[in-house]
């Protein structure tokens, strides 16, 4: 297992080498993207067991926060980015915050993030100091100091880092017991404070972790895209793509996200070639996915595979 | 080492425990018994916090535990089963223990160690990789009492652990329970399996309609005529006389 | 600004529009209260209903509301074969399952009419749309009176409905204990999926009744749903008369406060009022019962 640890991070870091051309680069960088976010949302809804269904509250507050720093304060890209995750996850200890206090779970809690999200949409549409409904243009100012490369090469390293990061948090809590007490919360939360698990903060520190992570993905976004509105950054589309890629792949499993998003992006990509790139149609696809996956397959493509499977939510 | 006093529980017009009061102290093995629906289950919510009491007080080791949230009581030291079992279903037996050994051990490993220990102590070391769901009613129970007892306990409140065994599984579990008390935790335990109780326990109360209508000996209280009648109907203890009534009521 | 000749207008206009949210809820708090799932394809599937509607107007030049008479028994069929097909006999386990095929449900619906349709909004203009009813102490548009009168009337007949007849024992009996219910004969899953259909017989009517005096797009369903939300949860899960009286409560509280607040301010007050009661009273204003 060490040993394909090391071909496969061999790989990944020599990848830009090989891969030249920029279609595949930016493919690559949206499977790292959709990595790090999936490997987020697994820390509260894999491991934790609390379905979001408004991550995109997370994303959107990162987003907006490195883009806002940028321009109206000048705050170095890379700084900026450090300070988006830790406003998304000040933003997930206050949902969470509220949703946990007043003891909100499955549907209840997934209908509130919901709603959070929506609220974060609107604010940002109807304030015009932070671009209203007409978004954020980033300023272009290129190099590397700034976070933007002349080549997707770089781009790449960051989402590569960021992603591998999230894996990294993802595996870390696995083995710990926070790990242990979200799984516990998440398989029964009665018997788990019997145990002594105290459910409110452990669940507290997931949607903060959470959050934080998810973050880092819409500074990222932003750095990258150079363009964010309040549809993009609070949409419930993003909420949608970020949990796809955990499910699909293995809920609180360490590679289920990473799984997830290559699937989901391959397959989206194969569609495309298929099908034609008419508007709707690889979210229709998506949809599809997702129906087929949890009623057939609800542990995920990595519960599917009989070696992997030996790897169940929350082994240690 | 726990004191209950005087304490009572509404729920909407329902006086589900009206003033009950028991102690138990250290060492002891102390039963609860009463007839369904008599408020046992509350009496113990109330304890290990899972419910307030409206009015009364809870001490444990010499605190005030009333209304304290449950996972703060249990790292006091009071730890409870459910009278449903609730096992985390896709986790192996170990890893439901090691959950409740993550309370005082933070490693993985070893918290993983200890689970395989107190899985030994209790008889359940062939069932350690198989999920929980898997498991019968007596493993399930048995369950419950190896996860509140990996959290290092003094005191340990069973509810009804016994329901649902039969004979064989009613014998190997005895001497279990027995065995934890010598190792040093002290136990509070509900049943209506009667055997088990005059068996295990040095005293037992009796529960009825959210009173506490009774203390004493097993031996005593099986002849108490309030007992019987709460178990019987009025005037059962008359009819009855004496001996018969011990086995009737297990 | 805030004189009653501009006020009054605006809350009757929010009754009205209440009226239909008070019928996408009424379906959807029937589909909470008897399978206990929240159904997130409900906007999706409202989409769907009011695309029915549109074409059978433009294509074949059906009234909206003589529309009604097709659009609710196909409705109904809808439902009852997504149910039992798709959403229904998941894998004991998670019940965020559910959720997330609901979901998954909405997102195909939902991007499907983006490929067949396009992003555009589409109107239907009858002849009556634009006529004007007078009530004395302010002008109401035909269209949405109508839907407030055959609001009330729905709710009295899911009433009815549930109230008074075999069908309805059975789905209360369902809603209260389904392994109960198995026990006595009853066939559960055609329960779940008759309430289901019934759910989705009242998004039939819905459109037919908004068509006339809202417009259609792929992602109209997102504006409904959440509002949806909020009126179920507000009126409670499983009430109809909580459904009513929230759907109202709530069109005029958007009225009026994006009559005074500004646009945005009507629909960020619906997600805090959502949010709102969510926490503080999940039970809505008329708590858990099918009633």
């Amino acid at each position: 297992m060490r040993v394909a640890l090391v071909i496969a991070a061999v790989c990944a870091v020599a990848l830009p080498l090989v891969v030249t051309s920029d279609f595949w680069l930016g493919f690559c960088i949206t499977v790292m993207l959709s990595t790090l976010m999936g490997a987020a949302w697994n820390v509260l809804g894999g491991y934790g067991g609390q379905v979001s269904f408004g991550h995109a509250a997370y994303f959107g507050a990162g987003a907006y926060t490195a883009a806002l720093l940028g321009m109206k304060l000048g705050v170095n890209a890379w700084v900026a980015l450090v300070l988006a995750g830790a406003a998304a996850g000040l933003v997930g200890l206050l949902t969470g915050y509220l949703s946990f206090r007043y003891g909100l779970r499955g549907s209840y809690f997934a209908l509130v993030t919901l709603a959070f999200a929506e609220v974060l949409r609107i604010l940002a549409g109807t304030v015009d100091w932070s671009g209203g409904g007409v978004g954020l243009y980033l300023p272009l100012r290129a190099g590397a100091a700034n976070l933007q490369f002349a080549s997707k090469a770089g781009y790449y390293y960051v989402a590569l880092a960021l992603g591998a990061g999230a894996v990294l948090v993802g595996w870390a809590i696995q083995r710990s017991r926070l790990g242990a007490w979200l799984v516990a919360i998440r398989e029964n939360e009665d018997a788990a404070r019997a145990l002594g698990v105290d459910t409110f903060a452990c669940k507290l520190k997931a949607i903060t972790i959470s959050a934080a992570l998810t973050g880092f993905g819409g500074a990222f976004y932003a750095d990258y895209y150079l363009y964010i509105d309040p549809g993009i950054a609070f949409g419930p589309g993003v909420s949608v793509e970020i949990l796809l890629a955990p499910i699909i792949g293995g809920l609180g499993t360490v590679w289920g996200p990473f799984v997830g998003a290559l699937a989901l992006q391959g397959a989206g990509e194969l569609g495309r070639r298929l099908l034609g790139d008419a508007p709707g149609l690889s979210l229709v696809f998506y949809g599809v996915l997702l129906v087929v996956m949890v009623k057939f397959r609800p542990d995920g493509l990595i519960g599917m595979f009989g070696r992997f499977a030996r790897q169940r939510p929350a082994h240690a | 080492m726990l004191e209950v006093r005087d304490i009572t529980r509404r729920f909407g017009g329902l006086l589900a425990v009206s003033g009950a009061s028991l102690s138990v102290a250290s060492g002891e093995i102390v039963a609860l018994i009463g007839p369904n629906g008599a408020g046992k289950t509350t009496l113990f919510a109330m304890i290990s916090g899972f419910v307030a009491p409206d009015s009364g007080t809870v001490r444990f080791a010499e605190r005030d535990i009333t209304g304290m949230p449950p996972h703060e009581i249990c790292r006091l030291g009071l730890a409870r089963t459910f009278q449903i079992a609730q096992p985390f279903g896709r986790l192996s037996v170990r890893e439901n223990i090691a959950v409740g050994a993550h309370l005082r051990i933070a490693d993985r490993q070893d918290a993983l160690r200890r689970a395989e220990a107190v899985a030994c102590q209790l008889g359940m070391e062939r069932l350690l990789d198989q999920p929980a769901a898997a498991l019968t009613v007596a493993g399930r129970k048995r369950l419950e009492v190896a996860r509140a007892l990996a959290t290092g306990p003094r005191l340990l409140l069973l509810d009804e652990v016994m329901a649902g065994l039969n004979p064989t599984e009613l014998a190997e579990i005895v001497p279990v329970l027995r065995a934890i008390r010598d190792a040093g935790v002290t136990i509070l335990l509900i049943e209506h399996v009667m055997q088990a109780v005059v068996s295990l326990a040095e005293r037992v109360y009796v529960l009825n309609q959210g009173r506490m209508i009774a203390e004493g000996p097993p031996a005593q209280i099986a002849s108490t005529s309030a007992v019987v009648e709460a178990y019987l109907g009025q005037g059962a203890a008359q009819r009855l006389g004496g001996r018969a009534v011990a086995g009737a009521m297990s | 600004m805030l004189e009653p000749s501009i006020l009054l207008p605006a809350a009757i206009n929010g009754l009205t529009m209440g009226a239909v949210y008070a019928l996408i809820a009424l379906g959807l708090t029937l589909i909470y209260g008897v399978l206990h799932i929240i159904n997130f394809a409900h906007g999706s599937l409202l989409m769907v209903a009011l695309y029915g509607v549109f074409f059978l107007y433009k294509l074949l030049g059906v009234d909206p509301y003589a529309a009604m008479l097709v659009l609710v028994p196909a409705g109904f069929v809808a439902g009852y074969a997504l149910q039992r097909s798709v959403i229904g006999a998941i894998k004991p386990g998670r019940d965020q399952n559910v959720l997330l095929i609901t979901l998954g449900v909405s997102i195909v619906l939902d991007n499907l009419a983006v490929y067949f349709f396009t992003g555009d909004t589409q109107t239907i203009d009858t002849r009556y749309s634009l006529e004007m009813v007078n009530l004395g102490v302010a002008l109401v548009s035909l269209p949405r009176l109508i839907g407030l009168v055959a609001a009330l009337v729905f709710t009295a007949a899911l009433w009815l409905l549930i109230g008074s007849t075999d069908l309805g024992r059975a789905i209360r009996a369902v809603a209260k204990e389904p392994h109960g219910a198995r026990l006595v004969g009853i066939d559960v899953d055609h329960i779940f999926a008759m309430s289901f259909g019934i759910g989705t017989a009242c998004l039939g009517a819905a459109a037919c009744l908004l068509l006339p005096m809202f417009y259609v797009s792929p992602h109209v369903g997102q504006v409904f749903v959440l509002i949806a939300f909020t009126v179920v949860v507000l009126g409670g899960m499983g009430s109809f008369t909580g459904a009513l009286i929230g759907g109202l409560l709530i069109g005029v509280t958007e009225s009026l406060g994006g009559l005074i607040f500004g646009e945005s301010a009507g629909q960020l007050a619906i997600f805090l009022i959502f949010i709102a009661v969510l926490l503080f009273r999940p039970t809505g204003l008329f708590g858990n019962r099918l009633s």
